[in-house]
């Protein structure tokens, strides 16, 4: 097939972004050519403060080197000017008559700075602060000046206005506005930021207004003159007053544009062959001056051009973070507040902090933070996902509920950290490590960071940190995840989603379910196969059929995977309770097939540590006790402690509660691992506070207690429900494990879950419903009415091939 | 001399499953995949090890059960960001029969 042309005017962020993400998933569809006026390959805007401010070096922020684009097999036009676009004939002309012809077309031309219409705009001297061409001219000036006057007090305005005052030069910043980033900041935070900026030595005019620039001797500006009649010494102006999106090359071939080339949901122009995105596009009328959003906007665009045709563009939320360093703010969303809006804030003037959240009913709307922003990710995630926060109201000013108690040293505020320190204790990341990480791969999102770095891939503790260092490097709207997260690469489609479909349309196989949904992949990945497979399993038990092809290993071979190929056996130990008989038999299996340890778990049973894989079914058949499920998404141990049977304050039989418990639940699988323990009074030996469901003995009944974990972030698990006898703390903790496996996403904890839909909403749907917590209570009942003893199973002689090697 | 050696037949490895070859240079992992296509790699992940017939099969690719790299089946190396790379052995079906060469590279 011959290949379709695909040209691309503007060698920009957004462009080589969106060719980018085409190549990923059409490597051949489209001959490409890419046109840029700019001299140089595609660079990291962003950072052009930095270089400013000495920090880097335009060699550093180069995203797409020269060697990119051979490898890639892309024609590079670069300092070369598209001035005419013929859409009849189906060809761009370049300034020097060069000419390609497309089958696509996609314009992504930027923005051009807003030059105020003064007398003296044009004089040399004079210039705006856009790309590595301005940056070097403000460098140059620098050597040689000393005055400098920045027209403009918003992000851009004080970027640069910083970076040229660490160049050496005095600089004083013309502002119209009453207060600092006026669209970013409310007022006292506003007058923070101008404090120690002051500090620093800038100097400001606010409420002022630019009347001319005026001409030295030389020829060169001397003076900025303001309205009032002040004038003001400058051998060097910045205009930083805003953007137009550079639709000129667009209007000029009659594309329909409207402060911005109009685009629909999948990005493309009025004319169907011709796509749109970046900060030239206007986009249900809004054009966006920030790479995030403009990185979503390349995601979609790729996904049409492709050919795949599906993936909308509904518009983003942003954020904004001042690029100085040393300097703390961040705001999000509505965070002026006003009528029908509550407001929570912290001032601590002498100590610089200032915080201020916005509400609107039970959602989070707004933030505005100044000196200390560790929680900005945070704030910005609740008001994304537009989650309920209700319930966690009165810690909300407190924040920080996304990092984990363990593994980086007690930190939680990533600034404040050395660059050498560790962040992610699991894979020995250092914090220079992502910081380098980010600016030279051009990271946008906290997945980007993990995959590159491995930070926060494996216990994901140091998420919130490596979010937070996400946030210092890039500034602004750092993370362009959509609003819902899709289950992986293989869909657009969410766990909700996937969910639901499963339910509505009886879906009972993954391809039949893949099919369903449009995945992309012909089976999966291993991210998105396992969840299938579980919503399948616990949406339709009976019917569908558990995959084992599509269980992580320690599932499928029913015992844990060990680092060295190995696997552990831990043997199911009712309530904890053993006897001199299977004692017997462990230590005779130990013995037999030579298991280098044998060890007591945490969660009172015996592990037998470093068996072969080809010996398991025989370890299993020797012991002859139930599998415990250590290794699976299910039902691990039902901790209990002596309770009144022997203890002398025991006021229940915590003991026999939970060898009942753990037969009863025995055998069910769930979005993740789920833990329960039974104490016999509060003194609470079993630490049922921190288990998934957690069970005390009172002298009159039991309580009940949900959402606890003893894991990466410690949780204290909440009150759920008083009952008084025993088969109903049966019924009550299996009604809820059941709402939990019909509702939760696949790897979510009870924690995350609870977090996710509220304590209420369960208690609604368990305590206070008790028609439905019977009805609930009976489909858990039903669901492991199919599940049997998988060790049993498979020393009856199923999925055989799975424990034995053949000989070469 | 043939060096081609029946190990099994394709229907004793499960469609996007794996079986382990005990070979005196070590393990052999033999894949099969949707397409009912074989592969055949040293049965260790680049990275650390890990015992790739036991991980999850999509694509023309596995992803290694202990940290999740994933490796491509008929080029044996680690999907980027990851850089390492695991040894083929030339494998092909002939029927329902599934044969190895340990001598030639693939
Ligand atoms: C100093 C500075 C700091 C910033 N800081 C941040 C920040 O902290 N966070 C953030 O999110 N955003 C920041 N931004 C904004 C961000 O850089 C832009 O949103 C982003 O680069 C826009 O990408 P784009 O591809 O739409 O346009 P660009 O990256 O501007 O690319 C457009 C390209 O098209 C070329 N072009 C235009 N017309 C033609 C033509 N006719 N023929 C050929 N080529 C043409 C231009 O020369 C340009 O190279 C900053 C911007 C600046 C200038
Ligand atoms: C609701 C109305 C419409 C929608 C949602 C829509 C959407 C689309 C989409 C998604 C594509 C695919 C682009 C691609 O291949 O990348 C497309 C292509 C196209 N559309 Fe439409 N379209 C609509 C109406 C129209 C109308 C009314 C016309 C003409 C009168 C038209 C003319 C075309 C042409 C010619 C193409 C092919 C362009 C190419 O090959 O590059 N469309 N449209
Ligand atoms: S929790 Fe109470 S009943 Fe159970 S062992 Fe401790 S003190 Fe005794
Ligand atoms: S050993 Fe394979 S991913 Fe680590």
């Amino acid at each position: 097939m011959q290949k379709l042309k695909l040209v691309m005017i503007g060698n920009g962020m957004a462009g080589v972004r969106t060719l980018e993400e085409l190549l990923a998933l059409t490597p051949s569809r489209y001959d490409i050519t890419v046109f840029g006026e700019e001299p140089h390959p595609n660079y990291n805007r962003i950072l052009l403060s930095p270089v400013l401010a000495g920090e880097q070096t335009v060699q550093d922020i180069i995203l797409n080197p020269l060697e990119w684009y051979a490898e890639q097999g892309i024609t590079l036009h670069l300092g070369k000017k598209v001035v005419k676009i013929d859409r009849k004939k189906r060809v761009v002309y370049a300034a020097d008559g060069t000419e390609a012809e497309y089958d696509r077309l996609l314009m992504a031309t930027g923005s051009k700075p807003f030059i105020l219409p003064v007398p003296g705009k044009d004089l040399p001297g004079v210039i705006s602060y856009r790309d590595i061409h301005d940056t070097e001219q403000m460098l140059a000036a620098a050597r040689q000046y000393r005055h400098a006057v920045v027209i403009g007090g918003g992000l851009l305005g004080l970027e640069a206005a910083n970076g040229l005052m660490l160049q050496g030069m005095s600089v004083t910043v013309v502002h119209l506005g009453e207060w600092l980033l006026e669209r970013q900041l409310d007022k006292v935070a506003g007058q923070l930021l101008q404090q120690s900026l002051e500090q620093r030595g800038l100097r400001f005019a606010l409420q002022a207004q630019t009347a001319a620039l005026l001409a030295g001797e030389s020829g060169r500006v001397s003076a900025v003159q303001l309205k009032d009649g002040t004038e003001l010494a400058a051998d060097l102006v910045v205009m930083a007053v805003g953007i137009r999106p550079n639709t000129e090359l667009a209007e000029s071939c009659g594309l329909y544009c409207n402060r911005g080339i109009v685009v629909n949901d999948t990005l493309q122009t009025f004319d169907p062959r011709i796509y749109a995105v970046g900060e030239c596009v206007n986009h249900r009328g809004i054009a966006y001056g920030l790479v995030a959003p403009l990185y979503e906007q390349a995601r979609v665009c790729a996904n049409h051009l492709a050919g795949w045709g599906y993936g909308r563009y509904v518009g983003s939320v942003l954020s904004t973070k001042l690029k100085v360093t040393g300097i703390d703010l961040f705001s999000a969303g509505d965070f002026m507040g006003g009528d029908g809006h509550e407001e929570i804030t912290l001032s601590d003037p002498v100590g610089g902090v200032y915080k201020k959240l916005v509400l609107k009913g039970d959602k989070l709307v707004g933030a505005c933070l100044y000196g200390d922003t560790a929680d900005g990710a945070w704030y910005f995630r609740l008001l994304k996902d537009e989650q309920p926060i209700g319930e966690i109201r009165d810690h909300l000013m407190w924040g920080e509920n996304n990092l984990g108690d363990t593994g980086h040293a007690g930190e939680n505020k990533a600034a404040a950290m050395a660059d050498e320190a560790e962040v992610c204790g699991c894979n020995g990341v250092r914090k220079i490590t992502i910081v380098k990480a980010i600016r030279e791969k051009g990271l946008t999102t906290l997945d980007e960071v993990k995959k590159h770095t491995k930070a926060s891939g494996s216990c994901g503790s140091c998420a919130g940190l490596c979010e937070q260092i996400l946030m210092n490097v890039l500034g602004s709207s750092f993370d362009a995840t959509p609003k819902t997260k899709t289950v992986c690469g293989c869909t657009d489609r969410n766990h909700q989603e996937v969910r639901d479909a499963i339910r509505e349309h009886h879906l009972v196989s993954i391809p039949q379910t893949m099919q369903f949904l449009e995945w992309r992949t012909p089976n999966g990945c291993a991210t998105c196969r396992p969840a299938l497979n579980y919503y399948l399993i616990a949406t339709w038990p009976g019917e569908a059929r558990d995959d084992p092809q599509s269980r992580f290993i320690n599932e499928r071979a029913h015992a844990n995977i060990q680092k060295d190929g190995t696997y552990s056996v831990v043997p199911r130990m009712w309530g904890g309770v053993t006897n001199a008989s299977e004692l017997r038999r462990i230590a005779d299996v130990t013995d037999k097939y030579r298991i280098p340890l044998v060890k007591v778990t945490g969660g009172q049973r015996i592990d037998l540590l470093g068996v072969k894989k080809e010996d398991l079914v025989n370890v299993w058949r020797d012991l002859d006790m139930p599998s415990g499920h250590a290794y699976g998404k299910s039902l691990r141990t039902v901790k209990t402690c002596v309770g009144s049977e022997f203890c002398r304050f025991g006021t229940q039989d915590s003991t026999q509660m939970g060898i009942d418990l753990e037969h009863d639940l025995f055998g069910m699988w769930s979005p993740h691992k789920v833990k329960l323990a039974v104490s016999g009074c509060p003194r609470n030996c079993a630490e049922s506070g921190i288990k998934d469901v957690g069970v005390i003995g009172v002298d009159s009944g039991w309580e009940l207690y949900v959402g606890g974990n003893g894991g990466i972030k410690t949780e204290v698990a909440q009150f759920f429900a008083k009952v008084a006898s025993h088969a109903e703390v049966l019924e009550y903790s299996g009604a809820f494990l059941q709402l939990y496996r019909e509702e939760a996403f696949y790897l979510e904890r009870t924690v995350h879950y609870l977090h996710r839909v509220g304590l209420e909403h369960t208690k609604q749907r368990v305590v206070a419903d008790a028609d439905n917590r019977k009805a609930l209570y009976a489909r858990l009942k039903y669901a492991l009415s199919f599940e049997q003893d998988p060790w049993a199973e498979r020393i009856q002689g199923e999925q055989k091939h799975e424990f034995e090697a053949l000989p070469a | 001399m043939s060096h081609w050696k029946k190990v099994c037949l394709l229907t004793e490895i499960p469609p996007l499953g794996a079986r382990v070859i005990q070979h005196p240079q070590g393990d052999i992992a033999v894949f099969r995949n949707a397409d009912d296509e074989v592969f055949a790699l040293e049965d260790r992940c680049p990275h650390k090890g890990g015992p790739l017939s036991q991980g999850i099969v999509y694509g023309k690719t596995v992803a290694c059960p202990l940290h999740g790299w994933q490796i491509g089946l008929e080029c044996g190396t680690a999907a980027a960001p990851d850089e390492g790379c695991a040894r083929r052995y030339a494998v092909r079906l002939e029927g329902n029969a599934v044969l190895l060469n340990t001598e030639a590279a693939a």
